[in-house]
């Protein structure tokens, strides 16, 4: 654990809502090393954009930090290796020196996220000039390499329109663009695909694929889309009700999950293989983290909830060195319960498919 | 872009030769009579009625009122107001003051309001955001005359800082009360709008994406998070322009301003009906409104790309 980029521990947040408090991060953990790429994966309202939002220091103003520390490890200018709590700085000192310079972050809809009445062109150079205190013409032809380098043709033409006459797919490379534009340390893609139809999605993970390796930039993805998991991380956190409840590497979450609402989640993946025509879903909604949630939060929704689910809140347990699970089944008091069947089945195909 | 506003020019005069016919027939067709009936006898009014060609057929009524007004420029002769003052040395007096007085109450609520509007959402759920809601509900409920009879109260009776009627000679002192009184209504609208605009588009993708750019402070609102905002913004001053423009019937009345407003109640109001003072003031009335919403649609194609850009494709 020589070289880590980004460590979030206990992040715990609170939103003030009209119907009252809701606590939607629960005290998460997430590390990420230098070069890494790491997927945080949960249903809608787990709380795993607001994670990545705090670290980019542009959460909702309803919302507050109960607890947490945000470490980031960054290459100064100079090549000496900085060391912040964001969280701990002030919100200008962060714009001037972090967001866009050492973070930058792609949104989920690029419809949405370019501003309508400015050319792309100003978008891009904006924050270069912001940050690389570099002059406007110098900052138009790295706009223009930046461009192209995202695989958008006539760059010179592209540079003088507006966000309107450009397609879905190729707003996100503009927005992609933007954010590799200050050669930033860490690339956050909040779901970047997930707006996208399924051809481009593809184009667009190798899109920031390629960029990852020739940048050296860690990257985090977060999804509901598992197979967008498979294809890009080397981590995977699951989250589920504001926690995360498994952490693994790849293999580990995807041949040898732990959890049963990874259980569920990989149940749920659509499959042409399996033998029963109907899709899996898991049953029942997230909670509503209105009300405090007392034990396990995916307890009423878990045909495997033993006893101690309803009372206490598991703790993460060991499996390897880099695989941990929050659920009582895996303490040794636990009776033993395996993974369903059919999944078990499914994953003995995708370890084929694969070797 | 030319092509754009030669369309809009055209289709602006088209609709205000309808509404100038709509107007004649309207006037014509309104009961009463411009005649002061208990004071004529019925031969004079006949008489009268030849001379003026009030008996002649609708349309050849019109066609010599369009002859009049856009051959020789003018509204009519005589008048019965003003001791009988030609119109075309009436009229453009009252306009002046009526302009006078609105361009100062729609300066002082766009640049009050835009003020009040902009700091209620930059502090949004704070002191300021109340502040500006209630000052900006009070200001849509209180009616500008009952303003304007305060101010008149406490700042020209109590402590004598401004006169308190108008007078022309002293313009810019006696243009203050009624200009304040009248600039509440939008200066309240146009604070309420700029408010919420703004936190529309504060809470819009683009934004959180400038932001995650590194783009705060003075920078992030007037590119990004002002400009947007303006496009509606834009629209609702437009009407609000017009309707100051085109003088307050009741605040000139009460504070003896000869604008626009006084000049209509009075053409209405006096013992036979004005023809042509009504139909005059329907025409400069329609013609301001059409005016305005053409300088509109141009300003959105400045501000807004979209609407630029899709019409320079058509063309």
């Amino acid at each position: 654990m020589a070289d880590k980029i980004l460590d979030i521990r206990n992040l715990d947040i609170t939103f003030k809502t009209t119907a009252g408090n809701v606590h939607a991060i629960r005290g998460v953990n997430v590390d990420l090393e230098r070069g890494e790429t790491v997927a945080i994966v949960g249903e809608s309202g787990s709380g795993k954009s607001v994670v990545m939002k705090t670290a980019m220091g542009i959460l909702a103003g309803n919302a507050t930090i109960n607890s947490g520390e945000i470490i980031f490890r960054y290459k100064e200018d100079d090549g000496s290796l900085q060391e912040v709590d964001i969280l701990k700085k002030e919100k200008k000192w962060v714009r001037q020196n972090i967001n866009g310079r050492k973070i930058a972050m792609i949104f989920q809809d690029p419809m949405t996220s370019l501003d309508p009445t400015m050319t792309i062109g100003n978008q891009l150079i904006e924050g270069m000039i912001m940050h690389l205190g570099i002059s406007k013409e110098d900052a138009r032809k790295r706009a223009i390499e930046l461009l192209e380098e995202v695989g958008i043709t006539d760059p010179e033409k592209r540079y003088k329109q507006y966000p309107h006459q450009l397609s879905g797919g190729m707003r996100q490379r503009v927005v992609i663009a933007i954010a590799i534009s200050c050669y930033p340390d860490l690339l956050i893609c909040d779901e970047p695909t997930t707006a996208l139809d399924v051809t481009i999605q593809a184009k667009i993970l190798d899109l920031i694929k390629t960029i990852q390796k020739e940048h050296g930039i860690s990257v985090i993805y977060i999804t509901h889309d598992l197979g967008v998991v498979a294809k890009v991380a080397d981590y995977v956190n699951v989250m589920y009700a504001g926690r995360i409840v498994e952490v693994g590497n790849v293999e580990e979450i995807f041949y040898d999950p732990k959890h049963p609402y990874t259980w569920g989640l990989l149940s749920a993946m659509p499959d042409l293989d399996t033998d029963d025509d109907r899709l899996y879903t898991i049953p029942g909604s997230p909670p509503n983290l209105l009300h405090e949630v007392v034990g396990d939060a995916f307890a009423p929704r878990n045909q495997y909830a033993l006893k101690a689910d309803w009372k206490e809140q598991p703790p993460m347990f060991k499996v390897t060195d880099t695989h941990f699970a929050a659920t009582w089944l895996l303490d040794e008091r636990a009776p033993k319960i395996e993974m369903p069947q059919e999944l078990k089945k499914r994953i003995e195909r995708m370890k084929q498919t694969k070797g | 872009m030319t092509k754009y506003i030669i369309k809009r020019v055209i289709m602006a005069l088209v609709t205000l030769f309808l509404i100038t016919f709509l107007l004649f027939l309207l006037v014509r067709i309104m009961p009463g009579n411009p005649f002061p009936s208990e004071r004529m006898s019925a031969e004079a009014i006949a008489k009268k009625r030849a001379e003026m060609g009030l008996d002649d057929p609708i349309f050849v009524q019109f066609g010599n009122y369009l002859k009049n007004v856009i051959a020789k420029g003018s509204f009519g002769k005589g008048s019965s107001l003003y001791n009988g003052a030609p119109i075309s040395t009436v009229l453009p007096q009252c306009m002046a003051n009526s302009f006078k007085i609105g361009g100062l109450s729609i300066l002082i609520g766009v640049v009050v309001g835009l003020i009040l509007g902009i700091a209620a959402a930059l502090n949004r759920g704070r002191f300021w955001d109340t502040f500006c809601t209630v000052l900006s509900i009070l200001g849509v409920c209180v009616p500008s005359y009952v303003f304007m009879i305060f101010l008149q109260y406490f700042l020209a009776y109590k402590v004598t800082i401004f006169p308190f009627y108008f007078d022309a000679s002293r313009f810019l002192g006696s243009a203050i009360i009624p200009a304040v009184s009248l600039s509440l209504f939008s200066m309240s609208t146009v604070a309420r709008f700029t408010r919420n605009e703004m936190v529309e588009v504060m809470d819009s993708d683009y934004v959180l994406l400038a932001e995650s750019k590194g783009m705060y402070g003075t920078k992030l609102v007037t590119r990004h998070i002002l400009r947007n905002a303006l496009i509606p913004i834009v629209t609702v001053i437009a009407p609000l322009v017009v309707d100051l423009l085109t003088g307050a019937l009741v605040v000139e009345k009460i504070y003896g301003i000869n604008g626009l407003g006084k000049l209509m109640v009075d053409a209405i109001s006096g013992e036979g009906i004005d023809y042509n003072y009504v139909l005059a003031l329907g025409i400069i009335y329609s013609a301001l409104y059409i005016g305005i919403m053409l300088i509109l649609d141009i300003t959105y194609g400045l501000l807004d790309p979209r609407i630029r850009l899709a019409n320079r494709k058509e063309s």
